[in-house]
């Protein structure tokens, strides 16, 4: 059986990552719906604004079914602005978070966009470097003790997980390297047995 | 974290790795953040804080919307620095600005500013009729009209990392945005079913470079992302192009020369999102007040069409 994938598409680069699981095999669906959240084997929430996202999730109603997912167990993975809904609620209202995963998170915290930059980025599960896009990206500035470090960029912590919860601030989908969405279906199907 | 990977990690620990800004990638991956969004014209900090509340994912910040440009006549010139600075400073989405089409200078004092877009905009008045800007150059990203996919392609080998339609901006009118997405995708599809040798002869009758044509006919669309501008009025129109093809979508005058500038931009984004969901365009269409008045094209004389500069 082929996983099914959800990408939520309320607005951001979710085609990038429809595009990296339709070359691994794995189906995806958009989601923008609460009906879409059903018979799901894992979620994306891709990047994007998450302003802009938070008001399309309150418009579609989508917080309390994602935060149901979530809680089911299946494996729910953030890129840049999805990290930013799944950590901790902030202190700006504009961006409602999820509070999924135990973690801080500084959004735009390089500044604007003649700071984004690539960069190579150590994953504690790959043997050589990724290539990590970070496109007016946030930072994770703290950790609970249950989040587990994935993956680094020089002393920086770029990605981490906790349960069924992955948060990465750069953006795998925009290389042509599909070792991490690999890695994520394998959690998918791991969960799934 | 017992896994055999872990050795190689702490060999690799010890390497410092450098970052890489202002590449290809990066210019173009803002791009793609921004798809599915709706970019709006802001002429000061509340009206950027309105259409951050409403959703946008981006704000134009301009001195005068084009519809007032219009109006008003004579040269029209990027911004106020000021004026800029103030917007970038009361929200926390991306802020782009305009130039005029060929200057470089305009260009490097919004560098300088930090914004995260330029606009190189046939809505000011052209300051070069022969050379747009070689956007390469620059650390921020460009964006660019077109009214055909030849368009496209030039701006893109100059350096542009989005590109939009031109329509026609101020009119309220979606008639040529309509018409030069048609032409883009039209084109793109054609391209789709050439053999290469009619490739080279079609690079030349549209006067782009070969290799983004073979890019285009080979990947079914433009190596940047494709966004609708000039013209979009309504929930329905930004629906409109959505399905036309855009990736995402500008509204210059449309909001706050409406009634209820918060209730439409809302629905514009809305409608952005659930382009292919009538039910939800019926709902979101409903009793917005009195939309943007308008105007037809053969109201505008030639000489004031904006969407003919830049070549």
């Amino acid at each position: 059986m082929r996983l099914r994938i959800g990408i939520l598409a309320l607005q951001g680069d979710f085609v990038p990552h429809a595009m990296m699981l339709k070359r691994l095999n794995a189906e995806s669906r958009l989601v923008r719906k609460a009906s879409d959240l059903i018979d799901l084997d894992g979620l994306i929430l891709p990047g994007g604004e998450s302003t802009t996202m938070t008001r399309l999730i309150e418009f579609a109603s989508l917080h309390q079914p994602i935060l149901t997912l979530i809680a089911s167990g299946i494996p729910v993975w953030g890129t840049c602005a999805g990290t930013i809904l799944l950590g901790k609620q902030g202190t700006d209202p504009r961006v409602r978070s999820l509070e999924a995963i135990d973690i801080e998170v500084a959004r735009n915290a390089y500044g604007r966009q003649s700071e984004s930059f690539h960069a190579d980025v150590i994953i504690r599960e790959l043997e050589t470097p990724f290539e990590g896009i970070f496109i007016r990206a946030p930072k994770i500035v703290s950790i609970g003790d249950s989040v587990q470090v994935k993956g680094k960029f020089n002393d920086e912590i770029v990605f981490v997980e906790q349960n069924n919860v992955w948060a990465s601030t750069f953006h795998p989908e925009l290389t042509s390297d599909v070792r991490i969405h690999q890695l994520f279906l394998k959690f998918c199907e791991e969960k799934k047995r | 974290m017992d896994s055999p990977s872990k050795s190689i990690q702490e060999n690799q620990s010890n390497q410092s790795f450098d970052k890489k800004v202002a590449t290809w990638e990066v210019k173009v991956g803002l791009a793609e953040m921004l798809k599915g969004g709706v970019i709006m014209d802001v002429t000061n900090a509340e009206q950027a804080k309105i259409a951050e509340q409403a959703g946008a994912v981006a704000v134009m910040a301009l001195e005068r919307i084009p519809a007032d440009i219009r109006v008003h006549g004579g040269v029209a010139r990027m911004s106020d620095p000021k004026l800029i600075k103030a917007i970038q400073d009361a929200v926390t989405i991306p802020v782009m600005a305009k130039c005029r089409i060929g200057h470089i200078a305009e260009a490097r004092i919004l560098e300088a500013l930090e914004i995260d877009f330029i606009d190189e905009s046939e809505v000011l008045t052209p300051a070069d009729e022969q050379y747009h800007i070689w956007k390469h150059d620059f650390q921020v990203p460009f964006v660019c009209g077109c009214r055909n996919l030849g368009e496209a392609l030039r701006r893109i080998a100059e350096g542009a990392a989005m590109i939009r339609t031109k329509g026609e901006a101020g009119t309220g009118n979606i008639v040529e945005a309509v018409r030069h997405m048609r032409s883009v995708m039209e084109e793109i599809n054609v391209l789709t079913t050439l053999p290469k040798e009619a490739l080279v002869a079609k690079a030349k009758e549209m006067g782009a470079p070969l290799d983004l044509v073979i890019y285009v006919a080979e990947h079914k669309k433009l190596p940047v992302p494709n966004f609708a501008a000039g013209g979009v009025a309504t929930p329905a129109d930004a629906a409109l192009m959505r399905m036309l093809g855009a990736e995402a979508v500008f509204v210059g005058s449309g909001i706050f020369k409406s009634s209820d500038p918060l209730q439409r931009a809302t629905a514009i984004v809305r409608a952005t999102t659930y382009w292919d969901d009538p039910k939800i365009l019926l709902e979101v269409s409903t009793g917005l007040g009195e939309a943007m008045r308008g105007l037809s094209l053969e109201q505008i004389p030639e000489s004031e069409r904006l969407a003919v500069r830049g070549w």
